[in-house]
């Protein structure tokens, strides 16, 4: 196997691609570094000078609101300049070939690149093809990985919980899809989760899972039961058209989160979700806005997440 | 002509000979021993048969930015490759015999390696109407097959079969269900959920070689399997031969030593059809070649230029160079079997020869002259420079491979000299 492409020779983070493969120093490193800049999004000046004078370039070939946005709220608290570029509708859709929009901007003298695409992979490609001062954060590629998003939820269940070495963390829903449940598995693994479920009907189960770690149930109750944490996955309508799943109403019945099904969980247990939610499809409302919810304080640390990969890749 | 190869280590699988010695060539035959206009010293090198490839992509017509004949026919002779089968899935399709013959004569006049076209069972390989396989034949047309191209309607495979027999045509087919192979680019299992790739499961290509089996055991049909990826394919195809069903099949280079742990992160290079499957595959592939489940091993070569290979691995072009790797690629894996040189040389020789039904690919006098004389200890790196195809993408870029062709004949004519 070839050196981690996401290492520099001296072994730190020269680009974010994905979670796997990552040492668990790094992550802490991420998640102490990031506890540092939650700070700062809460002071009136909400500015840190880390990045002055380095351009940030968002690449969105897939479409975005909420990633994009803070990513880029996150370059601006951290001074850099961000110009955001929505790709999906200007130059791919002229031939130009993904690295050619690439090298283009970076003739314009870019320091990071944060990507999203819809193939799995393409930010890796991106990485290989970028100049040695250059950095790539993925922002999310098909369904193999959304890191920051991972990072982010590792946050939340640090900031909740503590350790992670006692913990039972329940993953639910569309696995076969989600960038987000794979980049969150591989982080719980690594930073020593005793115990990671994934629930969801076997259709939506990708082949060999249990390879990452992870323990399959199709029961959604039997899978809940003494949960730490609850990450519920974005169920997507298009799911509904082919032959994975019958309707949504069915699928709420077996998969969504409903206040029954989580009484079956630890009673102090977090509830969490990447979003946008669909409520009354993967999660009842009563759940989304209740007591165990910590939906919006993910969005909120998500920020602080992101202002720690940039600084740390940007100083690397 | 007439040239005596002397001195080297003569190697003939169909005849089992293994010893030192000569070899004469005159008009163009193996000869018996008798005068000679050129002497080649062969010591310390190995003379087998040319090598057969049951598999390589020309890309002409329709590809030539790809590869072009004359570039695709330097590449076989310095590997060693003295004739060649290739798929019709060019552009136009090889499903009219003015195209099958003007192919034929644009590879004589280059006289090079020997090409065998394989003609299109289906017009424009769609998978509606058959072609018209006995005036392809005519043209030259050694078999008949769909290349990678789908035939979904089992009720057309079951007609087309039915025809081929018929006429006593082998039919060539690649066995993959093509919905349950819909999307998917990569093996399904561990490493295309790590990597988030939509996976082909394993019985995409049992469920196909079933159904295949079956229409067989009703036609009678000849058919060659091709590019088997799966320890289940490989049972299965040993089960049927065991049964006497008329039946073969082979397996390419990158399938017999790759899996789809090579993917890596996300080698575009090892974006193939059929998928690099798992390890375990991998091994009952080789075990296969050995006991002879398998009948031989083609390079599967497909030029695809850098344009097609440089993009995210989903989108890529499947497909890699080979026709320069046949010979090293083998060689390793006889070496990691422990096979005898005879028995390894034997799948790129008299296996394939029978396959395609032709004279080559042994020594007996008269035989046509088609020699390949390599170096079995003599290493190259793989490495865009040492190519001569013009497809330069192949998951084995930076091996270094031992065996490196000398001196290849090709119906008594030295056609490459290293």
């Amino acid at each position: 196997m070839q050196r981690n492409p996401q290492l520099n020779a001296n072994g730190e983070l020269q680009h974010l691609l994905s979670i796997e493969g990552l040492p668990r120093e790094i992550l802490i490193q991420i998640l102490d570094t990031a506890e540092s800049f939650v700070g700062v999004t809460e002071r009136e000046v909400k500015k840190v000078p880390i990045l002055r004078g380095k351009s940030v370039f968002n690449l969105f070939f897939e479409p975005s609101t909420r990633t994009r946005t803070t990513f880029e709220i996150a370059a601006k608290r951290l001074s850099a300049d961000v110009i955001n570029l929505n790709i999906a509708v200007s130059s791919q859709t002229k031939g130009e070939s993904l690295l050619d929009t690439v090298a283009n901007l970076s003739a314009m003298q870019a320091d990071i690149f944060v990507v999203r695409h819809a193939s799995s992979g393409a930010p890796f490609l991106i990485a290989r093809n970028v100049k040695p001062h250059e950095h790539v954060v993925n922002a999310g590629d098909g369904r193999h990985a959304h890191p920051t998003q991972g990072l982010l939820d590792l946050y939340t269940i640090r900031h909740y919980k503590k350790e992670f070495t006692q913990l039972r963390v329940a993953v639910v829903g569309d696995v076969l899809h989600s960038r987000v449940a794979r980049s969150l598995i591989h982080g719980l693994t690594t930073l020593g989760v005793p115990e990671v479920r994934v629930i969801g009907p076997q259709t939506l189960v990708p082949a060999g899972v249990e390879s990452m770690g992870v323990r399959v149930f199709h029961d959604m109750r039997e899978g809940l039961r003494d949960a730490d944490v609850v990450v519920m996955l974005r169920l997507q309508n298009e799911r509904m058209k082919g032959a994975l799943l019958p309707s949504a109403q069915e699928y709420f019945k077996h998969y969504g989160l409903t206040p029954e099904k989580l009484a079956l969980a630890r009673p102090d247990a977090i509830v969490m979700h990447p979003g946008p939610m669909n409520r009354g499809v993967e999660i009842d409302s009563s759940v989304a806005d209740g007591p165990h919810s910590v939906i919006l304080p993910q969005v909120t640390f998500g920020i602080a997440v992101r202002m720690a990969v940039m600084s740390i890749v940007a100083g690397n | 002509m007439r040239i005596a190869i002397k001195n080297g280590r003569i190697i003939d699988p169909a005849s089992g000979r293994d010893s030192m010695g000569d070899l004469y060539v005159a008009d163009g035959k193996i000869a018996a021993e008798g005068k000679t206009d050129r002497v080649i010293d062969a010591r310390g090198l190995i003379v087998s048969p040319g090598f057969i490839d049951i598999s390589a992509r020309l890309r002409e017509p329709g590809f030539e930015y790809k590869a072009t004949l004359e570039s695709e026919m330097d590449a076989a002779v310095a590997g060693g490759v003295t004739s060649i089968a290739c798929p019709p899935d060019t552009d136009p399709v090889l499903d009219e015999p003015g195209l099958v013959d003007m192919l034929r004569r644009r590879a004589k006049v280059l006289s090079r390696a020997r090409v065998y076209p394989i003609g299109a069972l289906t017009v424009k390989l769609e998978g509606e109407r058959l072609t018209e396989m006995a005036q392809l034949a005519e043209a030259g047309c050694v078999a008949f097959s769909q290349a990678n191209a789908s035939l979904d309607d089992t009720q057309v495979l079951w007609r087309a079969l039915q025809y081929a027999a018929t006429f006593r045509f082998p039919v060539w087919l690649r066995a993959e269900d093509t919905s349950l192979a819909k999307g998917g680019v990569a093996h399904d299992g561990e490493v295309a959920t790590r990597l988030g790739l939509p996976g082909i499961p394993s019985f995409a290509e049992t469920i196909a070689v079933t159904t295949l089996l079956e229409l067989i055991r009703a036609t009678r049909a000849r058919v060659h399997f091709c590019r088997l990826s799966t320890a289940g394919g490989v049972e299965l195809l040993r089960a049927a031969k065991r049964e006497g069903l008329p039946v073969t099949c082979d397996v390419g280079i990158h399938h017999l030593h790759l899996c789809d742990r090579d993917l890596g992160y996300f080698d575009a290079n090892c974006r193939l059809a059929p998928p690099l499957r798992a390890q375990r595959d991998r091994d009952a592939l080789s075990r296969g070649l050995e006991d002879g489940a398998i009948d031989c091993v083609c390079s599967d070569h497909t030029p695809v230029d850098d344009d097609g290979k440089h993009l995210p691995f989903a989108e890529a072009e499947p497909g890699a160079t080979g026709l320069e790797l046949l010979l090293p690629l083998t060689l390793k894996w006889g070496e990691a079997r422990k096979l005898p040189l005879a028995k390894t040389l034997a799948r790129i020789t008299s296996d394939p020869a029978r396959i395609l039904g032709v004279a080559q690919g042994r020594f007996a006098v008269g035989a046509p002259a088609d020699v390949s004389i390599f170096d079995p200890a003599a290493t190259f790196r793989v490495a865009p420079e040492n190519l001569k195809s013009q497809g330069k993408n192949t998951p084995f870029l930076g091996y270094e491979l031992a065996g490196r062709v000398r001196q290849t004949l090709v119906a008594g004519n030295i056609v490459y000299e290293a």
